[in-house]
């Protein structure tokens, strides 16, 4: 019996975590079309920002809660007026230009901090269930999704901001000639989007071997993510983090780690087969 | 002044003549005694394997600095030609072909990962350059014109298996990084456990990239083993020890790893996540000898801010000594002579202690150190001398086969 809740734990964690991993990507992609290829190395220089204020003195919560959001949010906002600014619209040249920044960033934080592992051990303990021993960090991150879940939908859809962001992506000219400034919209998207995406960064230092390549990893798997959610941008999301995650940890659960990942990969493929428009093209239509 | 055709003519003969004369004339020593022995470096300063080239082209330069401040070699001064690799085998193979080629160097030392290796090495073979593999690895390279200085399997997980499992039990799990180094060091595992009359309950590989280990650590709390063994490689895979740690598994279940704290992982983790982790290799920072105590001193003070000098820097260290032997006692830098010298029971006393060069094998006989981490630095447990590469004495004996080539998998 207690077996199956540390499963149900491990898939719940595998879910909330690429859920994080995705959501500001979500809002970058989703919104302005805008591939930021980047995107992994937002999560690391989330990341870094909190190891390096947490050892610095900064109390952990502080470091993942608010200097890792305010400190990516602030590089994605010069980000955006000095690169992303002139790239919407042509998808191309932004997977492009976002990409030669992935590697100059990574180049950047290998110059300053070296690179070497860096790391800060995990806050909250852990405890059991019957012969098992499972994390309150898992059950931390899986709340750090549902709050940002409802933080986002209540922002966008009861708020004046939520409103105009959704009125320019879905037609810039129209919000424009409505007295909307479209290029402010889309700067402070951008660097909500690559804030959530440093919290999320933030919220997985402690549980990842953080090196200045690690955004890699996340990179690839967030985009199919993004993708097989669709264009819903909360309930696509949360859909396709549900199967993957679930997919993934399940599979690895029961083959090896290795078929996991496998697994994963194939029910993307298999996904986008059938819903070429990703979950929320079919399901959840007009949905956020 | 004019510039007419004749002078454009003259001028342009006497500097291709001066041009296409001027290698004889620096080569011929004219200018000097110089006409150093060339080492080649082949190196990852940049990129996810720099942590552990960056020690090695220190300890490397080191080894050169030394051997230069004794009067060269032959009377001849060394100098290094390093390319930085970039952790990129694309790299490899084209700068070794420079190497080769165009620098025309008498001996090359580098490559860290076995793909690298197995990359340059037929380069090496081609063009008859000697090389210098100075890293520990799977084992099973067998060519005459490539030494294996660093620690193989049997130097060490043949040690760490057993002493693990006296402290913990009979029944272990293995997790391993799915590319050849994992999957082979993990049918080693399984073989020592085995010798020892224990059982390996399940063995799960990892993709480089996989970075949530939740299940894997349900996986095995369901198993419940007496011990782990890993051999889980690089930046991603740490994460394993932190969420380890996390769910405060922690101390209940012993870990030993073979690929642990090679770089700097006891001093990045913290001590609750890396205490009492068990690792064993020729070579630790805080072994205490004199020679490894100055070693140590010297690197740190021309690079205060270097990684953990691990193994791989002091096995690259005596590798250049020993190539150094070899060139004395052979009184040639003639590849074949320096390769007759050389396994003529060559021997050097280094920061690990004695290294001796095996003629069947081209491997080292060499001690090697079993320790446990402790307050985020090693403590060394115990340590084993002359200890033979039995595994690739299994399969290679050069004596018998001078031209074989070729790096066997050893069936286990």
């Amino acid at each position: 019996m207690a077996i199956y809740l540390i499963v149900a734990l491990d898939v719940l964690n595998g879910i909330s975590s690429l859920f994080l991993l995705c959501l500001g990507l979500a809002i970058i992609f989703g919104m302005m079309k805008i591939i930021n290829l980047a995107h992994g190395e937002f999560i690391m220089l989330g990341a870094y920002a909190t190891v390096i204020s947490a050892n610095a003195g900064v109390n952990i919560w502080i470091a993942m809660l608010v200097v890792a959001p305010l400190f990516v949010g602030l590089v994605g906002l010069v980000i955006e007026r000095c690169l992303i600014r002139f790239l919407y619209g042509r998808l191309v040249d932004s997977m492009l230009a976002t990409w030669g920044l992935s590697l100059l960033i990574i180049g950047i934080v290998t110059t300053i901090y070296g690179n070497t592992q860096q790391g800060v051990p995990t806050p909250l303990g852990g405890f059991s269930i019957g012969s098992y021993q499972s994390s309150y960090y898992t059950l931390f991150l899986a709340g750090m999704a549902v709050v940002m879940m409802a933080v986002v939908y209540s922002v966008m859809s009861y708020t004046r901001f939520g409103l105009i962001a959704r009125a320019t992506m879905q037609n810039p000219a129209m919000a424009a000639t409505l007295g909307v400034n479209p290029a402010r919209v889309y700067m402070s998207t951008f660097a909500v989007g690559a804030a959530i995406t440093g919290l999320a960064g933030g919220l997985l230092a402690p549980v990842s071997g953080i090196t200045p390549g690690m955004g890699g990893a996340y990179v690839a798997k967030a985009f199919m993510t993004v993708v097989g959610g669709g264009a819903a941008i909360l309930s696509g999301t949360m859909s396709a983090a549900s199967l993957f995650g679930a997919v993934n940890q399940v599979g690895a659960f029961f083959t090896t780690p290795v078929y996991g990942e496998v697994l994963v990969f194939t029910a993307a493929i298999v996904l986008i087969r059938l819903l070429p428009r990703g979950i929320s093209g079919r399901f959840f239509k007009g949905n956020l | 002044m004019t510039f007419s055709r004749r002078r454009f003519l003259q001028r342009s003969a006497i500097a291709s003549t001066t041009l296409i004369a001027a290698p004889a004339i620096f080569r011929s020593g004219a200018f000097g005694a110089e006409n150093p022995i060339v080492i080649g470096s082949l190196h990852d300063q940049s990129g996810p394997i720099a942590a552990s080239g960056t020690p090695m082209v220190y300890a490397l330069q080191l080894a050169v600095d030394e051997i230069n401040a004794g009067g060269g070699l032959l009377g001849r001064p060394l100098k290094v030609i390093h390319y930085d690799t970039q952790s990129n085998i694309q790299m490899y193979s084209q700068f070794a072909q420079q190497l080769a080629v165009k620098d025309k160097v008498d001996v090359v030392h580098g490559g860290i990962t076995s793909a690298s290796r197995e990359a340059v090495r037929p380069t090496f073979d081609r063009f008859k350059v000697l090389y210098f593999y100075n890293v520990l690895y799977e084992g099973g390279v067998c060519d005459r014109n490539t030494f294996c200085t660093g620690t193989t399997p049997a130097q060490t997980v043949e040690k760490l298996v057993p002493s693990a499992m006296k402290k913990a039990g009979k029944k272990a799990y293995i997790i391993a990084a799915d590319y050849n180094y994992g999957q082979i060091t993990a049918k080693w595992m399984t073989k020592y456990v085995k010798d020892n009359g224990g059982e390996v309950l399940s063995t799960d590989f990892f993709p480089l990239d996989v970075t949530n280990f939740g299940t894997t650590i349900s996986k095995i709390q369901a198993a419940k083993p007496d011990l782990i063994l890993s051999a889980l490689v690089g930046g991603n895979h740490t994460a394993f020890y932190r969420q380890w740690t996390s769910a405060g598994m922690k101390g209940k279940i012993p870990i030993a790893s073979t690929t642990f704290g090679l770089v700097n992982e006891p001093t990045t983790l913290d001590a609750a996540e890396s205490d009492s982790i068990l690792g064993a290799y020729g070579y630790f920072e805080e072994l205490t000898t004199p020679a490894s105590k100055s070693f140590v001193e010297k690197i740190k003070k021309a690079h205060p801010d270097s990684p953990y000098v691990s193994e791989l820097a002091a096995c690259t260290y005596e590798g250049v000594m020993l190539w150094a032997a070899g060139v004395k006692k052979a009184a040639s830098i003639d590849r074949m002579k320096v390769i007759a010298a050389l396994e003529d029971g060559i021997a050097f006393d280094g920061p690990s202690g004695k290294v001796t060069l095996d003629k069947p094998t081209h491997h080292t006989t060499r001690n090697a150190f079993l320790a446990e981490v402790k307050d985020r630095k090693w403590s060394v447990l115990e340590s084993y001398s002359d200890v033979k590469p039995a595994d690739t004495a299994s399969v290679c004996d050069l004596v018998k086969n001078p031209n074989d080539t070729k790096q066997y998998i050893i069936n286990l």
